[in-house]
């Protein structure tokens, strides 16, 4: 090797590691500091010295978190699932379909997905009050919707129009309808792109703070995002760090392995809903 | 198209909106409807306690002159200081995420031993949910237990802790860190599937030619990626232009610190007061909405997928 070739290696070892530090430092020591308990958390330490799961005890069983990630495993999975039986019919008409409006109705679905929750809040909060469904998991199902259901119909029509035309117009030389096309035609070619998208429609719903802060009120029926930001502890002046990081740990875990595990599909959803749109 | 439909085109075409529809209506409800909803309340008296029968008042909760005084939203300095909140942290949380997101797509570009693993470290804070990554920057960034004060110390950078929550000016930056933290990765994602797109023989032309990186990234990779970081800079400050996880969990309701959408929930909620804040979540759609037409009319934004029909 060259001298210039050892100075390229040697910056490029530098600035990843700078890259892969700035990446998983904070997370790492979220880990570290959840398993310091007492007064040990309040002394910094870059590497784990102590071993403690009083943090993890300590959420569990003065908190109703078990409960809480119940309701988000409730809410997001829910919200998916009603969003796929939407989102597939529609991606199909709107994706292999040409019909007059089809391009408003694109439009419109978009536009939607824009839209910032919080413009909707005061028109949101009515619905659910007329729904009855205020303060249970049901408001936030209903108002997540609004997150998924454009997002996950916008995908599946990037993808269903991907598809090549030859497949359909042999199921439909064949005699079969347009369910029997999707089930039997598009459904098994579609899941890699369902799967993509839900798990990104898994992660809106999950992550999802501003409703499940306004429209549930009891701590029971809280999700786990408003469950952490409005943890307290028995000190009024100084809030529970290590329990704070025990719970970040726990809902945030599950989520890193499913981004190790379906890292392809997750960056392919991400970059075609951005790039393509 | 002028030409006559077949008619199993025209079973076909029903068939479409008869799938289309279930969408529509839900979308309809859920989206429509309460935007509509917040729009009408603007224009009224309303009380969160009372949603029932909210008199009409016209503009009054945007401005309003009694004869002696102005009033109303747009007269408010807590309303103008949570815009220009919003604003400076629109501007240096996205000019900060586009610099390290594009600095980590074109390190990862390279091959290198460990490539893979490397981007999948770097998608972590992506994935983390904004309210954890405010706790733990806020954890950080403790002025007394607080790592990263600790840390400056050791090397000698400070002398005293910093108190990052005690002031607005720092208060603003820390939220700005962990925002930065958590998107650059969306923003490195894109870059990085941009970077794969361009042609590798410009590059081996420049190479051959003895032309200098910084050129080769000026010249070269800068303009041909340009349309997916103009996108990734317009989703991105939509998104910080609501923010609000991130400045509630950091620094509460705090006047000094608070952002649009923080204003507008401390409207309704903690004030009660649904018109106001009603009032309010107009405004910032219709600014939202601004930047995304303004975006569609400069062409800068292209609806490649729409316009194909």
């Amino acid at each position: 090797m060259t001298r210039r070739n050892w100075v390229k290696s040697i910056l490029r070892l530098v600035t990843v590691s700078l890259i892969v530090l700035y990446s998983a430092f904070p997370f790492y020591y979220a880990i570290v500091s959840s398993f310091r308990s007492g007064t040990d958390i309040y002394k910094p330490a870059y590497f784990p010295t102590t071993f403690s799961f009083q943090n993890y005890v300590s959420i569990f069983k003065n908190q109703p978190f078990a409960q809480n990630i119940v309701n988000s495993l409730i809410v997001a999975s829910a919200v998916v699932i009603v969003s796929m039986v939407l989102a597939v019919p529609a991606a199909y008409a709107l994706g292999r379909v040409k019909f007059r409006g089809r391009r408003l109705i694109l439009l419109t679905v978009l536009g939607t997905s824009m839209f910032p929750q919080i413009a909707v809040l005061s028109g949101m909060y009515q619905l659910i009050q007329s729904l009855g469904l205020y303060n249970s998991l049901g408001a936030l199902i209903v108002s997540n919707l609004m997150l998924t259901v454009p997002f996950t119909a916008w995908m599946l029509t990037i993808f269903m129009r991907e598809l090549p035309k030859e497949i359909e117009e042999a199921a439909i030389i064949d005699g079969a309808g347009p369910v029997k096309i999707i089930l039997r035609v598009f459904l098994p070619l579609l899941w890699p792109a369902m799967a993509s998208t839900g798990i990104l429609a898994f992660i809106a719903a999950w992550n999802e703070f501003l409703f499940g802060l306004t429209f549930v009120v009891s701590n029971e029926n809280r999700t786990v995002p408003v469950a952490i930001a409005l943890i307290t502890g028995t000190n009024q002046r100084e809030l529970p760090w290590g329990n704070i990081m025990a719970a970040s740990v726990t809902v945030t875990l599950p989520i890193i392995i499913l981004v190790f595990i379906f890292q392809r599909r997750i960056v392919s959803g991400l970059t075609a809903g951005a790039i393509k749109g | 198209m002028k030409t006559a439909m077949p008619p199993q085109n025209y079973a076909r075409v029903k068939t479409a909106w008869l799938f289309i529809a279930p969408m529509l209506i839900v979308l309809a409800a859920v989206a429509a409807w309460p935007l509509l909803n917040t729009a009408y309340y603007s224009l009224t008296n309303a009380r969160l306690s009372d949603l029932s029968d909210p008199s009409f008042i016209g503009l009054r909760n945007y401005l309003n002159y009694n004869g002696y005084r102005w009033s109303g939203l747009l007269t408010s300095p807590i309303w103008w200081k949570a815009v220009l909140n919003t604003l400076w942290f629109m501007a240096v949380s996205v000019s900060l995420e586009v610099v390290i997101g594009f600095g980590v797509a074109l390190v990862l570009h390279h091959q290198f031993p460990g490539r893979g693993l490397a981007r999948v470290i770097s998608l972590i804070p992506w994935a983390i949910p904004a309210v954890v990554s405010a706790q733990i920057w806020s954890w950080m960034l403790h002025e007394q237990f607080g790592i990263i004060n600790d840390f400056l110390m050791v090397i000698g950078a400070i002398e005293t802790p910093i108190a990052w929550a005690a002031k607005p000016s720092t208060a603003m930056w820390a939220i700005v860190f962990a925002d930065v933290w958590g998107t650059f990765p969306f923003i490195a994602l894109l870059m990085l599937a941009a970077l794969q797109t361009l042609p590798a023989d410009l590059y081996e032309a420049a190479k051959i030619d003895g032309i200098s990186p910084i050129k080769v990234f000026f010249k070269i990779t800068l303009p041909l990626t340009m349309p997916a970081l103009v996108v990734a800079v317009i989703f991105r400050s939509l998104d910080a232009l609501r923010i609000f996880d991130l400045v509630y969990v950091m620094s509460g309701r705090n006047p000094q610190t608070m952002t649009i959408s923080v204003f507008i929930r401390q409207r309704l909620v903690d004030f009660q007061d649904i018109g106001t804040g009603s009032a309010a979540s107009m405004l910032l759609f219709i600014i939202g909405a601004l930047v995304v037409i303004i975006a569609l009319l400069t062409r800068t934004l292209r609806l490649s997928e729409v316009n194909e029909s």
